[in-house]
C-alpha cells in the first residue's frame, strides 16, 4: 500500500509543480492546492498505514497513529487560509492589472 | 605612557571639532605643539633604547578573544615614531603657510592628518597583531580622505578611490596571514609568535602566511605591481604627499617586513620574495621616474623606486639568518643597517624634496617640467634646499644620500657570496641591476634639479611672477635637508643611538650574547669597488642627462597611459560589466525562471544525497497490503488530478481539483482518519464553493499556446520534483529505527486529559499551541482578504470588472 501511495504522491507532486511552473495565475493557485493534497497523504503514508481502529478509545486493540492526523487536521486549515488568500490575491490582480499571465506582471524595466 | 601618545592626536581631534572655525590665528599652530612635544619626548627616550631597554605598555581589551592592548617601543618602532612626530611636526608648519587660512576644510584637514599620525604611531608600537591591522587600516582610511581633500576635483577622487581599493585589498590578505600565524602559534601577540618562530616552518600555513602579510606589505609600500596608487595619489595636497606618501605611511609596509623579520627570515621564500620584488620595483620606479613631466609624479616614481630599494636591501638582510651565530650573519646584516639607514635618509631628503616642490607650484603656479626653468637665481634657498635633496637622493657625496647608496653596494657586492640553492650564478646580476638603477636615479635627480632651476625662465608659460618664497614656507625643508648634511658628517649620530637598537629588534637572537652588530658609517672607507661603481653611476648619468635632452622626452606627450593602469582601470570596468552582465543573465524577473532555480536546486542536492547514501532499504516487510477500495481511490484521485492540465475551461480545471480533494477524503475515510475526512470534506466544499463563486471574475483559461520549449523544461522539472519526493517517501519510510510516540498518546488521552477521541485531545490539549497560532492564521488570511477587497489606493490602476 505504501508504495502505491509513495508513486501517488510523487505524482500529485509532479503535476502541481507542472502547474504551478505555468503563466497563468489560475493554475498556478490549483497547482498549490494539488501540493498541498499530495502533503498531506505524504504525511499520512510515511507514519505507516498499518490496519487498526479509528483513534477514538473505545474496545480496540490496536489504534492508528493519532498524531499525524493532528498534524495534517492543522496543516489543512492553515493551507485552507493560504489558498483562499492566495486565490483573492489572483482576482485582485487579474481586476487590477487585467491580465493573468504572471510573466507580464514585472515591473517595467525602463 | 605609549598609550596616552597614541590618544593624544585623536583627543586633539575631537577637540578641534568643538572650536570655532573662524579663528583668528591659522589652525595649524594649535596642532603644531602635538607632534614637537612628542619627538622631544621620544627623543629622551633614546639612551634607555640604547642600552637595549624596551619601553612596554599593556592594557587588557577583549582578552577572550586574545586580543589586548600592548604597545612596546623599542629599536625599530623608536625610528619611526621619531619619524612619523618629526617630520609630522615639520608637515604642520609647511602646512600652516602652504594652506591658506581661510581654505574650505582647513579643519577637517588637521583633523584627518591627526588620526593618521594616531593611526601610524598605533602601527608602529603596537605587539598585537589585530591592533596593529586596525591602525593599518585607519592609515589607509585617513589616507583616503587626505587624497580627497579637494574633492570637487574627479581625479582627487579617483586617486582616493584607487589607493584606497589597492591598500585595503593588501590589508585584507594581510589580515588572513596574521590570523594563520593565530591558528598556528595561538596567540596575536608579535614578540610571542616570534619567539615560537623555530617551531613553525614545518607549518603547512607558514609559507601561505608569509605570503598574505607580505601582500600587505607590498601594496602599503607601494611595490611592484601594486605601486599604482602612488602616483594617483599626488593629487593630495603637497604637505600631505611629503608626509604620508614618502615619509610615512609608505613605510608602514617596510616596517611590517622589518618587524617579522625575525619570525620569516631563514626562509628562501622570504629571501628571494622580498629582495627580488624590492629589486625589480626600484628599477622599474626609477625609468619611470625619468618619462615624468610632472614634478610630483617625479617624485611619486622615485618614492617607489627608493621603497624598492629598502625593501630589497631588507630581503639581503635576511640572509643572514641562514647563519646565525657566526660571523657571516654579521657579514649580511649589514645589508639591514644599510635599509635602516636609507630609511631615515629617504624621508629626510624626500619630505624636503615635495616641500620644495609645493613651494615651485605656490609660487609659478605650475608643477610642469616642460613650463619650468632658470629659477636658480630668483630662488636661491629653494634651488640650494632641492640640490641638497637630489644629490642626496642620487647618492652623491658630500650628502647622507651617498653613504647609504654605498652601503647599498656594499650589500650587492656581498650577496654574491651568498650561495642559496647554488643560485650563485644569479647573484652576479644584483650588482648590476643596482647599478643601473642608481644611473637612472641620477638622473632623474638631475632632471629634477636642471630642468626645474637651470635653463632660461619661460615667464610666458607661468601664471605668477616667480619669486623666492615667503620665509615660513621655507622653514620645515631648510631645517629637514639639514640634517642630510649633519648625517653625511656625522654619521654615528643616528647608527648608534638608532639603528644599532634597531637591528637588535630586527635581527634578534642572531649574535652571541654580549657582542654587538657595530654598527658603523663612515664618510670614507677607501678605494673599494663601491667608489669605483659610484664614478661610474656619475659618468653613465652625466652621459645619459645629455643624451637625454636631446632626445627631448619631456616635450613629447607622456607615451601614453601606463599598461599597469590600463590594466586597472579595465579589470575595474571588467568586474563591473561582468557582474552586471552575470546578474541580468540569471535575475530575469521571471517567476517561472525563478522557481526552475528552486525545484532544479532541490532535485540536485536532494538526489546528490540520496545517491551517496549507501545502503538505503526500500522496507518493502513493513508495508500494509493493498485493498481494493484503497486502489480504486487511488486511481480515480489520479485521473482528476491527470486532467487538470488537460482542462479547456477554467470551470473544469476547478471541478477536477474539487475532485482530488473529494478523493483525498475518501482516503482519509479508508486510512480511518474521522476528523480529517470531515474537515477535509467541509474545507473541500468551501473551496470549490469559493471558487465557483468568484468564477465570473476569473480570467479566461485560456489554452497553452506556449511552444514545446517552454513547456519541456517545466516537465522535466515536475517530473524530477515527484519522482525526488517519491524516493524520499521510499527510502524514509524503510529505516526508521525509534518506535512512535503515540503509544503515550494512545494511553494518555482518558487518563489524563479525559477525552476518547485522541486527535482532538492532541490539538486542544497536548499539543494547544499549535491549533492557537493555526486560528491566529485564519484570522489574519481573513483580515488579508478583507483588506485586498475592500481597501483600494487612490489612483490605481484601471479597473477591470
Amino acid at each position: 500500500m505504501e508504495l502505491v501511495m509513495a508513486v501517488a504522491v510523487g505524482i500529485l507532486f509532479t503535476i502541481g509543480v507542472y502547474l504551478i511552473l505555468s503563466k497563468s495565475l489560475l493554475r498556478i493557485v490549483l497547482g498549490t492546492s494539488l501540493l498541498t493534497h499530495g502533503v498531506h497523504l505524504l504525511l499520512m503514508t510515511m507514519a505507516g498505514l498499518k490496519k487498526g481502529s479509528a483513534p477514538v478509545l473505545g474496545s480496540a486493540d490496536t489504534y492508528v497513529d493519532p498524531l499525524p492526523q493532528a498534524l495534517i487536521l492543522t496543516s489543512i486549515v492553515i493551507s485552507f487560509g493560504v489558498t483562499a488568500f492566495y486565490f483573492v490575491l489572483a482576482y485582485r490582480s487579474y481586476q487590477a492589472l487585467g491580465t493573468d499571465e504572471i510573466d507580464s506582471i514585472k515591473e517595467d524595466k525602463e | 605612557m605609549l598609550h596616552v601618545i597614541i590618544l593624544l592626536p585623536f583627543l586633539l581631534g575631537v577637540l578641534m571639532l568643538m572650536i570655532r572655525q573662524n579663528l583668528r590665528f591659522h589652525m595649524g599652530w594649535m596642532v603644531l605643539p602635538l607632534p614637537a612635544a612628542l619627538f622631544l619626548y621620544f627623543l629622551t627616550r633614546i639612551p634607555l633604547i640604547r642600552a637595549g631597554d624596551n619601553i612596554l605598555d599593556s592594557f587588557t581589551w577583549m582578552p577572550s578573544l586574545g586580543i589586548d592592548i600592548t604597545l612596546i617601543l623599542d629599536g625599530l618602532s623608536l625610528i619611526f615614531v621619531l619619524l612619523i612626530t618629526g617630520i609630522g611636526a615639520l608637515v604642520v608648519l609647511y602646512s600652516i603657510y602652504y594652506l591658506q587660512k581661510h581654505t574650505d576644510g582647513i579643519r577637517q584637514f588637521y583633523i584627518y592628518l591627526l588620526m593618521f599620525m594616531g593611526a601610524m604611531l598605533g602601527v608602529v608600537l603596537s605587539d598585537n597583531l589585530m591592533v596593529l591591522y586596525g591602525f593599518w587600516e585607519l592609515t589607509s582610511i585617513s589616507s583616503f580622505l587626505l587624497i580627497a581633500f579637494w574633492h570637487r576635483r574627479e581625479r582627487s577622487r579617483y586617486g582616493a578611490m584607487k589607493s584606497m581599493l589597492i591598500t585595503v585589498f593588501g590589508g585584507l590578505a594581510m589580515f588572513a596571514g596574521f590570523n594563520l600565524l593565530y591558528v598556528m602559534t595561538g596567540t596575536y601577540s608579535i614578540r610571542e609568535i616570534v619567539a615560537q618562530a623555530g617551531t613553525l616552518t614545518a607549518n603547512a600555513m607558514f609559507v601561505p602566511a608569509m605570503l598574505l602579510i607580505l601582500l600587505g606589505a607590498f601594496t602599503k609600500s607601494a611595490q611592484f605591481p601594486f605601486h599604482i596608487w602612488l602616483p594617483d595619489a599626488m593629487e593630495a595636497p603637497t604637505p600631505v604627499s611629503a608626509y604620508l606618501h614618502s615619509a610615512t605611511m609608505v613605510k608602514a609596509g617596510i616596517y611590517l617586513v622589518a618587524r617579522l623579520t625575525p619570525l620569516f627570515a631563514g626562509q628562501s621564500e622570504w629571501f628571494w620574495l622580498v629582495s627580488l620584488t624590492g629589486l625589480f620595483t626600484l628599477i622599474y620606479g626609477s625609468f619611470q621616474a625619468i618619462r615624468q613631466t610632472d614634478l610630483k609624479a617625479l617624485l611619486a616614481y622615485s618614492t617607489i623606486s627608493q621603497l624598492g630599494l629598502i625593501m630589497s636591501l631588507l630581503g639581503l638582510g635576511s640572509a643572514a639568518a641562514f647563519f646565525a651565530g657566526t660571523e657571516e650573519a654579521v657579514f649580511y646584516s649589514m645589508a639591514t643597517s644599510a635599509a635602516l639607514f636609507h630609511l631615515i635618509n629617504h624621508a629626510v631628503f624626500k619630505g624636503s624634496l615635495f616641500m620644495v616642490v609645493g613651494i615651485i607650484d605656490h609660487e609659478t603656479g605650475t608643477r610642469d617640467l616642460r613650463k619650468l626653468g632658470g629659477l636658480m637665481s630668483l630662488m636661491p634657498v629653494t634651488f640650494s634646499v632641492a640640490v641638497i635633496g637630489a644629490f642626496s637622493m642620487a647618492g652623491l657625496p658630500p650628502f647622507s644620500g651617498f653613504l647609504s647608496k654605498e652601503m647599498f653596494f656594499t650589500s650587492v657586492l656581498n650577496i654574491r657570496e651568498f650561495d642559496l640553492l647554488s643560485s650563485g650564478f644569479w647573484m652576479q646580476f644584483f650588482p648590476v641591476i643596482a647599478w643601473l638603477a642608481s644611473v637612472f636615479t641620477f638622473v632623474y635627480s638631475m632632471i629634477l634639479v636642471f630642468k626645474t632651476f637651470g635653463g632660461k625662465l619661460q615667464e610666458a608659460k607661468l601664471d605668477k611672477a616667480p619669486h623666492e618664497a615667503p620665509l615660513g614656507l621655507l622653514l620645515s625643508p631648510v631645517m629637514l635637508i639639514s640634517l642630510a648634511v649633519v648625517f653625511a658628517f656625522f654619521p654615528d649620530l643616528v647608527s648608534v643611538p638608532l639603528i644599532e637598537p634597531a637591528m637588535a629588534s630586527i635581527h634578534n637572537g642572531l649574535l652571541a650574547p654580549g657582542t654587538n652588530f657595530g654598527v658603523s658609517i663612515h664618510f670614507w672607507h677607501g678605494w673599494t669597488p663601491e667608489i669605483f661603481m659610484t664614478l661610474g653611476v656619475i659618468a653613465a648619468g652625466t652621459l645619459l642627462f645629455k643624451g637625454y635632452s636631446r632626445l627631448r622626452v619631456l616635450d613629447r606627450e607622456a607615451s601614453g597611459r601606463n599598461p599597469l593602469n590600463r590594466m586597472y582601470d579595465g579589470s575595474l570596468q571588467l568586474l563591473e560589466k561582468g557582474s552586471r552582465r552575470l546578474t541580468d543573465a540569471y535575475m530575469t524577473g521571471s517567476n517561472r525562471h525563478y522557481l526552475l532555480y528552486i525545484f532544479s536546486f532541490l532535485i540536485i542536492a536532494l538526489l546528490a544525497v540520496l545517491v551517496r547514501e549507501p545502503g538505503i532499504s526500500l522496507g518493502m516487510e513493513h508495508y500494509a497490503p493493498l485493498s481494493f477500495y484503497e486502489a480504486v481511490v487511488v486511481a480515480i484521485m489520479l485521473l482528476a488530478a491527470f486532467a487538470v492540465p488537460f482542462a479547456k475551461s477554467r470551470v473544469n480545471a476547478i471541478l477536477f481539483t474539487g475532485a482530488v480533494g473529494y478523493m483525498v477524503t475518501l482516503l482519509f475515510v479508508l486510512f480511518r482518519a474521522p476528523d480529517l475526512a470531515l474537515t477535509q470534506m467541509i474545507i473541500e466544499t468551501v473551496s470549490v464553493i469559493l471558487f465557483l463563486l468568484c468564477f465570473r471574475y476569473l480570467p479566461k483559461l485560456k489554452k497553452q499556446k506556449e511552444p514545446l520549449r517552454f513547456k519541456l523544461p517545466n516537465l522535466i522539472i515536475a517530473l524530477g520534483v515527484g519522482i525526488t519526493v517519491t524516493l524520499i517517501a521510499l527510502a524514509a519510510m524503510g529505516s526508521s529505527p525509534f518506535k512512535p510516540i503515540s503509544e503515550f498518546f494512545l494511553k494518555e488521552s482518558y487518563s489524563q486529559a479525559g477525552g476518547k477521541n485522541v486527535v482532538n485531545v492532541i490539538l486542544v490539549d497536548f499539543r494547544g499551541f499549535d491549533t492557537l497560532f493555526e486560528i491566529m492564521v485564519l484570522g489574519i488570511a481573513s483580515l488579508a482578504i478583507y483588506g485586498l477587497i475592500h481597501l483600494r489606493m487612490e489612483a490605481d490602476l484601471p479597473q477591470r470588472q
